[in-house]
């Protein structure tokens, strides 16, 4: 199973990103094999409006099955949960922090958006 | 003829000047419908305060998914610049509050699945003033979306009349470029500060990417300092109005009475813009 943690850089070390839509970068991390590749979301960061959305999109093509991330809104959480991806939601940790977290169960899992949408 | 006034920065006066060239030019026997397609706040009628003769309400179409027809091509999600739509798994997902209403989703859709409902996105008015046809849009609130409006409120623009007057809104995004399309000529109004010359190079910008000619005005020309004639000089811009610091014009602002109405002498800043226009412009 992989599982995707929006990180601010792109190994174990970095910090998780509180923001799921504009995060500079996911770690996709392979449970099965503790493996892990860095997928960049630059092209997000600057993109107007959407981004939840896009973000979505591509940790969905990248296969993972959860997230990990600080803040999830309305439309992200609404992508999320068309693509079978659980939310859990962690702050103040490192990605290594994150991950060890969600093997011991002991974060929390979103059941809707924790913030609202940008423009509203 | 379509002129448009714009800016990159908000609150340099295109309003200012938008209703008083299209009162100066109702003056000068002109034919002139002025659009105020600053949807989310629009306020010309402030000081114009039209007889408003009709209001109707503007939709903006949005897409209808049946997914018994859907083959999951993706192609709907990878025409839309905007990410209203994104195929997921098993499903499409459709975000009405992105959607611009191209309609390309439902073209490039192979097998019909895609139709297109109609959602309210506000209302554009119509009205008269001191002979001078009015339309405006307003956005209804809540609702993020503005273009589809000015679409709406452009398509009211008669296009006998001599000059079409388009008040645009602030910024360089997509609503501006929805208002000046199909624009003759543009005005961007700027203030003779940091912030002015730095929003105003933004304007430019986009205005030589559309193509379309343009010059600046400049407002409250006497604050600030002289980096925004240095810039026009550079880039061989002309400067067709200069309009100074003037507590009796920010008076008349104040009490909703158009600055012509109130300080005729003015006047001649309008001609030298009309003077500009003919020179530049096919008649």
């Amino acid at each position: 199973m992989k599982i995707a943690i929006s990180a601010t850089g792109n190994d174990l070390c970095s910090t998780l990103d509180a923001r799921f839509g504009r995060t500079s970068q996911f770690i996709i991390y392979d449970l099965d094999n503790d493996s892990y590749i860095s997928v960049d979301n630059e092209q997000n960061l600057t993109s107007a409006q959407g981004a939840g959305i896009q973000s979505a999109q591509t940790i969905i093509k990248a296969e993972a099955e959860a997230v990990i991330t600080g803040n999830v809104g309305p439309n992200a959480f609404r992508t999320l949960t068309a693509g079978n991806v659980d939310i859990y939601l962690g702050t103040g940790l490192t990605v290594q922090e994150a991950i060890d977290k969600f093997k011991n169960g002991t974060l929390q899992k979103a059941s809707g958006n924790n913030v609202e949408g940008h423009w509203m | 003829m379509q002129i448009s006034i714009a800016s990159g920065k908000g609150g340099t006066g295109k309003t200012t000047i938008a209703t008083n060239l299209a009162y100066f030019l109702k003056k000068q026997n002109k034919t002139v419908t002025l659009l105020d397609c600053d949807v989310e706040e629009p306020n010309c009628h402030l000081f114009l305060h039209p007889t408003w003769t009709s209001t109707e309400k503007s939709t903006s179409k949005i897409p209808l998914v049946n997914m018994s027809k859907c083959i999951k091509c993706g192609r709907c999600g990878d025409i839309c610049h905007f990410g209203a739509i994104a195929n997921i798994k098993d499903t499409v997902l459709v975000f009405p509050e992105l959607c611009h209403g191209c309609g390309g989703c439902s073209i490039v859709c192979p097998t019909g699945a895609i139709t297109e409902s109609e959602k309210e996105i506000g209302d554009v008015q119509t009205g008269t003033a001191d002979g001078l046809e009015i339309v405006q849009g307003l956005l209804k609130v809540g609702e993020p979306m503005s273009p589809p409006l000015i679409r709406s409120v452009k398509k009211y623009a008669n296009t006998d009349d001599e000059f079409v007057i388009v008040d645009c809104p602030p910024g360089t995004s997509c609503p501006v470029i929805e208002s000046l399309k199909n624009s003759d000529f543009i005005l961007l109004i700027t203030e003779p500060t940091p912030f002015g010359l730095n929003d105003l190079k933004l304007a430019v910008d986009v205005v030589n990417e559309l193509k379309i000619p343009f010059a600046v005005g400049i407002n409250r020309s006497t604050i600030g300092d002289s980096t925004v004639w240095d810039y026009c000089k550079e880039q061989n811009i002309p400067i067709i109005l200069e309009i100074p610091h003037d507590r009796h014009i920010a008076r008349a602002y104040s009490e909703g009475i158009l600055l012509l109405k109130a300080l005729p002498q003015y006047e001649e800043k309008f001609t030298g813009i009309l003077e500009h226009l003919q020179e530049v412009l096919p008649s």
